[in-house]
Order: structure tokens, then sequence, then C-alpha cells
């Protein structure tokens, strides 16, 4: 039985689509069966971050309405075998996914793959709770921003409320990503520190992902950006992250780009 | 940067720390029992409604978020004849002030 992992953030544009694609082909990269799904029907984007927009003959709505299997609807990756990505609609109404279609797809990704990773569509409306409704643990991304941050503060309110698990009074583990961090703006007290963050929003770090011309980089090319330069700082990022999913022990440090002058490394624990 | 500027430059991080805690502090209190003021505003112009014929637009709604009180100012104002002896449905309009 696979794990179901929800990538939310309750505000659009702090990176879930660009975490679940270059999460996902981390942990493909690492051996494990994969399964990305994109949530944000009518604004469907992880098919082009991962460079799969020409593949896209069936999509996640005509999965749950029963007019695709899944095994036709599933874009399986050139680059990665053990990747595959299930697209959501760009024309249909977001309306024709159902509680129980969703439930039923993700039971069957579960016994098919290690990992189902739902890409949630931004706000906290239907889209975004059914996103997050069967997952057992969620990767809240966050901007070091205080926009940002409120809104991740109302998401793990509803994670904590809103998703099965929840209702069936278990525990959901809730991660928190911290992209488009900029140690050195936050050195010069311009930008709120991972700590900061970490204080108010109160749940683990899984990673923190720095700024970087990488990922713009990898998007415009439609590859992951662990897959398209894995050596990156964002990608060595992205890389300890997925470790950490999978339960390994790895030192949280910020990545600096290989300059020529030795990166410093802030060392950090994982709580 | 020379040290002069470093001490003069205004650090704006910690007010953005500051401000969420108490933001998120207050939000959390809030959510859950989430629209709470807003049922209290729809049953309180209920019970108004009941006894006087009021416009919506007469009754003022003031929510003022204090650190440690909120307070919720609520200013109906009554037209002299308002007092109703049948009961029409609310929203109709009401019977002009003498």
């Amino acid at each position: 039985m696979g794990k179901v992992l929800v990538v939310t953030s309750g505000k659009g544009g702090v990176g879930k689509t660009t975490s679940t694609a270059a999460l996902g082909a981390a942990l493909a990269r690492g051996g494990e069966n994969v399964a990305v799904i994109d949530f944000d029907v009518g604004l469907r984007n992880l098919d082009l971050v991962m460079g799969a927009e020409r593949r896209v003959v069936f999509d996640l709505i005509n999965v749950v309405q029963g007019d695709a299997k899944l095994a036709q609807a599933l874009i399986r990756d050139k680059r990665i075998d053990t990747l595959s990505l299930l697209p959501a609609s760009q024309t249909r109404d977001k309306d024709a996914l159902t509680i129980e279609g969703v439930d039923k797809v993700i039971a069957e990704l579960r016994e098919k793959f290690d990992w189902v990773i739902c890409d949630s569509p931004a706000g906290i409306e239907r889209g975004a709770l059914l996103a997050m409704r069967n997952a057992d643990l969620a990767v809240v991304v966050t901007n070091p921003e205080v926009s940002s941050v409120r809104d991740s503060d109302r998401i793990i309110g509803m994670l904590d409320s809103k998703t099965l698990r929840a209702e069936k009074g278990e525990r959901i583990d809730k991660h928190l990503l911290v992209t488009r961090y900029d140690a050195a703006r936050a050195a010069r007290n311009e930008m709120l520190k991972v700590d900061d963050v970490l204080e108010i929003l109160s749940i683990p770090l899984l990673g923190i992902i720095p700024e970087s011309e990488e990922v713009l980089k990898a998007s415009n090319i439609g590859s992951p950006v662990t897959l398209n330069n894995p050596n990156s700082a964002p990608s060595r990022a992205y890389f300890d992250a997925a470790k950490r999913l999978k339960g390994e022990s790895v030192d949280v440090v910020i990545p600096m780009e290989r300059t020529g002058i030795i990166g410093r490394l802030f060392g950090r624990r994982v709580a | 940067m020379n040290l002069f500027e470093l001490f003069r430059k205004k650090s704006t991080a910690p007010v953005a720390r500051d401000r969420l805690q108490v933001l998120l502090a207050h939000e959390r209190s809030v959510i859950g029992k989430s629209d709470m003021l807003a049922t209290l505003q729809e049953e309180i112009l209920a019970v108004i409604a009941k006894h006087i014929t009021v416009d919506r637009d007469a009754v003022q709604i003031k929510l003022d978020r204090g650190a440690t009180v909120s307070t919720l100012e609520i200013d109906v104002e009554v037209p002299l004849n308002a007092t109703k002896s049948a009961r029409p449905p609310s929203g109709t309009s009401a019977r002009a002030p003498a």
C-alpha cells in the first residue's frame, strides 16, 4: 500500500507544482514507484512543468467519470520509468470531480504505487479539499513572506479538520517546505528566517529550497528541476527532502550555488 | 555597506514575524467557530425583525479586535412607528418613519 501525499499551500504561486514535480522525480530516481496527480482542474500545469503537455489524452475527470481506465490516463515519464503523471482536465467543469470518484481513483493508485503525490490547487475551496482528502501526509509549501505564512496556517488548520484521517480522529503528518529562501536576505533581517516560520507554524521542517534561477530554467524546458540539474542547489535540497519523506534522517542545510567560494552551510535539525 | 548604514537600516523581518504572531493567534481562535460573529449578527437581526420593522441598512455592526478583548457593537436605528402588529416577511420595505 502506497502513501498518499498532498502538496498544498493555500496561497498560489509559492511552488506547489514545482515541488510536486521535483519531489516526485527525486523519489522516483531513488527507485520508488511514484504517481503525481494534478488536482487543479481548469488550470492544469503539472503536465507542462513535467514536459508531458503533448502526451495528454485522458485526464483525472475522465477516470473519475469512468470514460477512461486509470492505466489509459497515466502518462509514464520518458526520463524515469517509475514516474507517472495523472493530468487534470483543462476544459471540464471542476464540479465533475466527485468525492466518491476521487476516493476510488486514489485507492486504485495506492495499490499500484509507493507514492501518490497530489498537487493541490491554490485556495481553500473544493479542489484543495479534494486534493488533501485522502492524504496520509502533507507537504505545506511556504514562502518566507507574510501572506504565504498566513495562508499556510489556514491550510494546516484544514488538514487537521477536513481530511479523512482527521475525520477518523487520526493524525496527518504535516511537513513544512520553505521555498524561495534567500539566506543572505534573511541574515540581513529583510526576510523571515526559517526559524521564524517554524515557530509560527509549528510543524516539522522538511526542507529549505533556496531561491534559484535553476527552477525557472527547468520549467522552461519542461523538466523537474531535480532531473534537469540534479547538482544545483534547489535540486540538492529537494533530494534531501525526498529522503526525509522516506524516513531517512538528513541534516537540514541550505544548499548554496557552487560559485567557487565554498558555500556556507547552516546546520539545522529536523524536528 | 558600512557599519553606520547597517545600524540605520530598518530591519523589516522582525516586524513581519511580530505581525504574523499577533494575527494568527487571533485567527486560530476565531476559525473553527469561524462565522460565529456573522451568525450572531444574522440571529440578532432576525430577533429584531420579529418585533420591529427595520431596514437592514439601518443596522450598523462593528467589530473591534483588541489584544485581550474584542467588542461587537450593534447599532440599530429604530423608526418611530416601526412596531409590528402583523409580521410581514423580513426584507419587505419598512413603513416610512413619522
